[in-house]
């Protein structure tokens, strides 16, 4: 964890996020928001004029795959420095178990360990599994670079995983961002890169020990 | 360029095409035991769509060039094959596009309009609409289109589509020396096909079959084929297209997937309705605010 001293955060804040995660985050955002129109302009007639935002079909065709070869390695790069924090702890079980109870506000929350809770270890490891499998599909399709050396069989297959996939991944970045807008004070963790004290306490009482120290307040 | 009306089916698109328009149904009658593996029709179909594929290799069969490119939109494929009740036999099969009543590339495009389907039955690429992303590939059954390195476009047989439109004859059969090739409405090539199958049979072929698959809905281009088994000649047994492909590219699994999308909005707004925000009360010392 960061020492409390290299933050410019003023009594009350506590740092969340380095400005190269920050930084970084926004760049897998940006780019996904980007992969996801135009994949759902490829995905759907309905949603063709998305295309024109990318300079028309073709053009949109050429982009998307490097868009989504730069997405892969951001987020990578990003997700490999998180990993030992979403290792799953034995209180995890817990606190998926009260969820259902945390999310519509009835009943305590589990007491969070580490930086992040259940909920959000799981949506790591799916993101981490189903970006995997859409760079690989999108690899195995990707015209005219890999495409044209794999089997056509090979191929149907790898276009039904990437769009199944680029589906649940929508569902996750659905939760993910809806979950960011309704714990008040997290949004501030990848804007400002600091949170309150007080949500620190509240959220993830484990960690916010670990980075305050013993005078925490 | 066969006119805008008589475009019955095209990729990508939610409303119906024009369909006040029908036209006679055409098919191409491939006879595979009058072709003598001249060439001439590979020579038709460049001289009249006027391209010109680079000069191969000689890879020490007669096979040439060797296989279909963005510019040899037909070639002669010459088969070897060692039937028990007759020998050695060379099967010469001119391959190149089927038309399919259900093109399974048309199924597979994403971009609007990139592949049509003319009342008439002929499947085209509309190149200039072409995003280049290798989805009509995918969606045949019968391994037929190419692309291009220079543009990044499909290309494959058009059934001379600018022809047929006014009234003539594709380029290929034109120029067949032994009637191998004919062309007609489809009902005409079905008739004339049986006639094959009778004079084949009395010939002693037993096993002469018409390939016209049911799998893709029939097809515009018709085989005779004297030996029977579309193996022998490298077609199909039963093409269809792929349920991978009629998956992914099919009207539940684009309905499923907006659907999805609309449930996970109204599920956000819901929730927060219901539940309100989750808040963190900053003044309160305790843990639990």
């Amino acid at each position: 964890m960061r020492p409390m001293e290299r933050t410019t955060a003023g009594p009350d804040l506590v740092p969340r996020y380095s400005h190269g995660e920050r930084l970084t985050h926004w760049g897998v955002a940006v780019a996904y928001v980007a992969l996801f129109c135009s994949g759902l302009a490829m995905f759907h007639p309905y949603f063709w004029w998305l295309s024109a935002l990318f300079g028309g079909g073709p053009l949109m065709r050429v982009i998307h795959p490097f868009l989504g070869a730069t997405f892969a390695i951001l987020f990578y790069a990003y997700a490999l420095r998180l990993v030992r924090d979403n290792l799953f702890l034995p209180s995890d079980r817990r606190w998926l178990a009260a969820m259902g109870r945390y999310m519509n506000k009835v009943g305590e929350e589990i007491p969070v360990e580490g930086k992040y809770n259940a909920g959000q270890k799981l949506m790591y490891w799916s993101m981490f599994v189903v970006i995997a499998l859409l760079l690989v599909s999108g690899l195995l399709i990707w015209r005219p670079y890999f495409a044209p050396g794999v089997s056509v069989p090979l191929r149907r297959f790898a276009s039904v995983v990437h769009a199944a996939m680029a589906f649940v991944m929508f569902v996750g970045i659905g939760v993910h961002i809806y979950a960011a807008y309704w714990t008040k004070g997290s949004m501030r963790a990848m804007t400002r890169g600091t949170v309150t004290r007080a949500w620190a306490r509240f959220h993830h009482p484990g960690w916010y020990a670990k980075v305050a120290g013993k005078d925490a307040p | 360029m066969a006119l805008s009306l008589d475009v019955t089916r095209r990729s990508a698109s939610i409303t119906s095409a024009p369909k006040v328009r029908e036209t006679l149904e055409v098919a191409k009658l491939i006879d595979v035991s009058r072709c003598i593996g001249c060439k001439a029709c590979q020579v038709a179909c460049m001289e009249w769509n006027d391209i010109r594929d680079d000069v191969g290799r000689n890879l020490g069969v007669y096979d040439n060039p060797i296989d279909l490119t963005d510019r040899s939109w037909t070639v002669m494929r010459f088969h070897e094959e060692e039937l028990p009740d007759r020998g050695l036999q060379w099967l010469i099969v001119k391959d190149g596009c089927l038309h399919c009543e259900d093109p399974g590339c048309l199924r597979a495009c994403p971009a609007p309009g990139a592949i049509v389907q003319y009342s008439n039955g002929i499947v085209d690429f509309q190149q200039d609409q072409c995003i280049g992303c290798g989805y009509c590939q995918s969606g045949c059954p019968f391994n037929i289109p190419r692309y291009s390195i220079k543009d990044d476009k499909a290309y494959k047989c058009t059934l001379c589509s600018d022809r047929v439109a006014v009234g003539l004859e594709p380029a290929c059969i034109k120029s067949c020396p032994t009637q191998a090739l004919s062309f007609g409405s489809k009902e005409d090539m079905k008739e004339l096909a049986g006639d094959r199958i009778a004079e084949l049979k009395e010939r002693g072929f037993e096993k002469a079959s018409v390939y016209d698959p049911a799998g893709v809905g029939g097809t515009h281009v018709v085989y005779v084929l004297p030996h029977g088994d579309p193996a022998l000649y490298r077609l199909p047994r039963d093409p269809h297209v792929s349920p991978l492909v009629a998956l992914w590219r099919g009207g539940v699994a684009k309905s499923l997937g907006v659907l999805t999308m609309i449930a996970v909005v109204v599920a956000g707004i819901f929730h927060y309705m219901k539940v309100g925000p989750m808040e963190v009360d900053e003044h309160d010392e305790r843990r639990r605010p």
